[in-house]
């Protein structure tokens, strides 16, 4: 049933980096993600791969699950890999042959591209895997808060991610009802070219948007009387406190980066 | 035209973590011509069992039988079933999408691929079911209607199938007494006067009270019992038993019995009690 | 005016293009601690009267005072907002977090609760609306008659005087209604909150303690349940039902049995069957 599905990937197990403060996941993410770039060597890539499998083993995710967020990906890192390959014909030649000119640095090339793409992917799963959505938006709108200052809507986006999950479940419930109902009317999801499909799902998309312009304008109300007035002067159930944890999360992942850049120098 | 429910079963989610069981082996069967009522609490797998009618759901285990016929057997063309049994979902106003009245009630019709011309005549016979004039809503945009004569555009896009037996899953919720009574109305005329067997799923006990030739109690995914109205409201500690009330009428006429009063056990309507107490009185006062 | 919670005072309101006023020339005041029933079909004005008694709706002319405060008052708008907290029709449109508590601290957090004092407040809450198992859950995977109980519980925490509500069983199957009509009674009996209960049933008004029916934006009758149930060709004229027992004994007088018109329950009518059947054993 609809009702069972479960937002995003979060992993919902209680583990060491599940707890660690959203905001601090965020930044070492981003901080991972740049390490990445910076990798010169194949031993680089096994550092950060070695990094990546401890924190899923700290986190009590499966490696598996990890690699699962690749697969929706795989064609595009395939033709980075193979555009780069083809197109980047710098450096000696490997193999020459009519118009296909492969080179070392074109291979290197080829290799540090995909890599980068495939850690990039594994480092926001490992990220939406360890923290609910909820956390996520969370520690969005605190890490953005000091831009408020230049009028950055900190508070508006945190309140409508939070707002689009809350009300994900009931629309795809609803998606569900409407496409059954038109199903007893004879209509026709299955079958049919491109075309003819895009055509029978008018029947469904219609009210479904009907239906969630008029969820919007009763959630407005409500909101609106129960005090709703935007971000100001606002309080927070949900405080976020860095631990000790936040700190040693910190250093691990400054150590990688540290090691990673040593690595590139002496070698 | 019957409908054939042998050893009907379904699981949600079956496997998986989620699974739960919404019916348990219910058989039943609706003959042509009945007026049936379901009953039971949310939860009880009413709309479960009505969405098996038209093979929008699969059983896990048991048939589904249209005139003899398996609904889920190998070379079954379920549209064509879908168009004998017509279901109106609740809250049925919500799946409109078209851009006037009539395009929205053709779009069962069309999918069946039928001429111009026939569709045309169903669509305005539909309408004239429903009680909607055809000459002043058939090119009105159905989103302006009242949340009342949505619901009978609905209706009618599922009457325009011209199903021979008309589910309805609770097709009163969320109306005020006169919606309420206006739907209902034409229900019963559609049952009475346009020959349609019909299937309503019902919270309202004084609803099957007025309109159910036959009812079926249904509770926690089984079914419980079958039988005219007025056996089934002469059971009053069963239906309490599973948390369901019975008319006002029914229960004052077990509380007069109890006090002595010499009423029929089986009386369920107001009319019915109103006159016994007529004549009892009248009798009384005569001595 | 503190014998009085809410004072309408010939207050109309007109939507934008509508030819006819929502509400016309209504007056109406609720004392502290009453629980009062709006009863009327759609169209009636009955929910835009609602609307004018949180400040979502201002009356064109007129006053509306919640708490003494004039909901014209904008500097006024967000303390009549805390005193008269609202629940809505439809369970899944006014439920905002993704978490039974979270929701719950949502009107806290509008109102700047400091945080500390929150967790205390939403327990209170969530324990006098008895969803207390449900804290951590997810909102979708309840029942409608749960979410309203939560509805109820985020307007709760703010601690208000009067909770108006708007329609809340319309959505709900009949033990959903029951359970939120018995929560509401409940804070109005043991924690004094009046009651506003906008309602199309006519067995939840039967319970109030002062029914007022609305027409075409007026109010036509208004009274106890009795007084106004007892009016039964006004009330069918206005397509509205009668609890079926006083329909009984509406029938019953019209054909000449002198049945009381305020009869109302089962219980009432056995005994007034009783009394004119067997008048020498009445009293057993």
């Amino acid at each position: 049933m609809l009702k069972n599905i479960t937002m995003g990937q979060y992993y919902p197990v209680d583990s060491w980096v599940h707890r660690l403060d959203p905001r601090i996941k965020i930044l070492l993410t981003v901080a991972m993600i740049v390490a990445v770039f910076l990798v010169q060597s194949i031993v680089g890539y096994a550092l950060v791969l070695g990094f990546v499998y401890l924190t899923a083993y700290l986190a009590k995710v499966p490696f598996k699950m990890l690699m699962k967020g690749i697969k929706p990906l795989r064609f595009i890192i395939v033709l980075t890999f193979v555009l780069n390959l083809f197109f980047f014909t710098d450096g000696t030649p490997i193999i020459a042959w009519q118009f296909i000119r492969i080179t070392d640095a074109g291979l290197t090339q080829a290799f540090h591209y995909s890599l980068r793409l495939i850690f990039l992917v594994i480092g926001t799963s490992l990220l939406t895997l360890t923290t609910s959505p909820i956390a996520l938006s969370d520690g969005i709108e605190r890490l953005f808060a000091p831009l408020k200052r230049f009028h950055f809507p900190a508070h508006e986006l945190a309140m409508m991610m939070s707002i689009a999950l809350r009300f994900i479940p009931t629309l795809m419930e609803e998606a569900d009802k409407i496409m059954k109902a038109q199903m007893a009317r004879g209509a026709d999801f299955e079958s049919g070219n491109l075309l003819a499909r895009a055509k029978a799902m008018v029947p469904l998309l219609v009210p479904l948007f009907v239906s969630a312009f008029r969820r919007a304008g009763d959630l407005a109300m409500a909101m609106e009387s129960r005090c709703y007035h935007g971000g100001d002067q606002r309080t927070r159930l949900r405080v976020l406190k860095l631990t000790v944890n936040d700190l040693y999360a910190a250093l691990g992942v400054a150590g990688l980066i540290v090691l990673i850049v040593v690595e590139g120098i002496l070698l | 035209m019957s409908l054939e429910l042998k050893h009907l079963t379904h699981t949600y989610s079956a496997g998986s973590a989620f699974e739960s069981v919404a019916i348990k082996d219910v058989s039943l069967t609706i003959e042509d011509g009945e007026f049936v009522c379901i009953v039971g609490h949310t939860g009880s797998g009413k709309s479960t069992l009505v969405q098996h009618f038209n093979g929008l759901l699969k059983p896990t285990s048991g048939q589904v039988l249209v005139d003899g016929e398996d609904m889920n057997g190998k070379d079954v063309d379920k549209r064509r079933i879908r168009q004998k049994v017509g279901l109106v979902f609740q809250y049925p106003e919500y799946q409109l999408f078209e851009e006037t009245v009539a395009k929205d009630i053709a779009f069962g019709p069309k999918n069946l691929g039928l001429a111009p011309e026939e569709i045309d005549r169903r669509v305005r016979r539909a309408m004239e079911l429903v009680h909607l004039d055809y000459d002043k809503y058939a090119e009105r945009s159905p989103f302006e209607l009242s949340g009342g004569q949505m619901r009978r555009v609905a209706i009618a896009g599922v009457l325009a199938m011209e199903p021979k037996v008309l589910v309805l899953d609770e097709p009163a919720a969320g109306l005020d007494p006169h919606g309420r009574d206006r739907i209902l109305n034409m229900i019963r005329d559609l049952h009475s006067q346009g020959g349609v067997t019909v299937v309503m799923v019902s919270h309202s006990m004084d609803d099957c009270a007025r309109l159910a030739t036959q009812m079926v109690v249904m509770s926690k995914g089984e079914l419980v019992t079958t039988g005219t109205p007025r056996e089934i409201f002469a059971q009053q500690d069963m239906m309490a038993s599973i948390g369901l009330g019975v008319p006002q009428a029914a229960l004052l006429c077990l509380k007069l019995r109890e006090k002595g009063i010499d009423l029929p056990p089986d009386l369920y309507t107001t009319e019915e009690v109103s006159r016994y107490l007529l004549t009892m009185w009248k009798e009384a006062s005569r001595c | 005016m503190t014998d009085v919670r809410i004072e309408v005072q010939d207050a109309s309101f007109t939507y934008d293009e509508a030819p006819e006023a929502a509400v016309k020339d209504v007056s109406l005041s609720v004392k502290p601690g009453e629980f009062v029933a709006v009863l009327g079909h759609n169209g009636s004005g009955k929910s835009t009267l609602a609307k004018l008694l949180n400040a979502l709706y201002v009356p064109q002319s007129g006053r509306v005072l919640v708490c003494g405060m004039d909901t014209a008052d904008e500097k006024e708008l967000w303390n009549i907002r805390q005193q008269a907290g609202m629940i809505f029709q439809n369970p899944d449109n006014q439920i905002v977090a993704t978490v039974v508590q979270e929701d719950v601290a949502f009107g806290l957090e509008n109102i700047g609760v400091p945080q500390p004092e929150m967790m205390p407040r939403i327990n209170a809450a969530l324990q006098a609306v008895n969803m207390m198992d449900f804290a951590e859950h997810a909102p979708h995977m309840l029942s409608g008659g749960q979410k309203q109980r939560v509805a109820i519980a985020g307007i709760l925490a703010m601690e208000p005087s009067v909770i108006i509500a708007d329609e809340a069983t319309a959505m709900l199957d009949p033990s959903g209604r029951k359970d939120v009509l018995d929560t509401i009674r409940t804070l109005n009996r043991e924690k004094g909150i009046t009651v506003v209960w906008i309602t199309h049933f006519m067995e939840e008004a039967a319970q109030a303690d002062r029914v007022v029916v609305a027409s075409k934006g007026s109010i036509v009758l208004s009274g106890t349940p009795r007084e106004v149930f007892s009016q039964v060709d006004t009330l069918r004229e206005l397509h509205l039902d009668v609890p079926p027992m006083t329909a009984l004994a509406h029938e019953l007088a019209s054909a000449g049995m002198p049945v009381s018109s305020s009869v109302m329950t089962v219980d009432e009518m056995t005994e007034e069957v009783l009394r004119l059947l067997c008048p020498s054993n009445s009293n057993i």
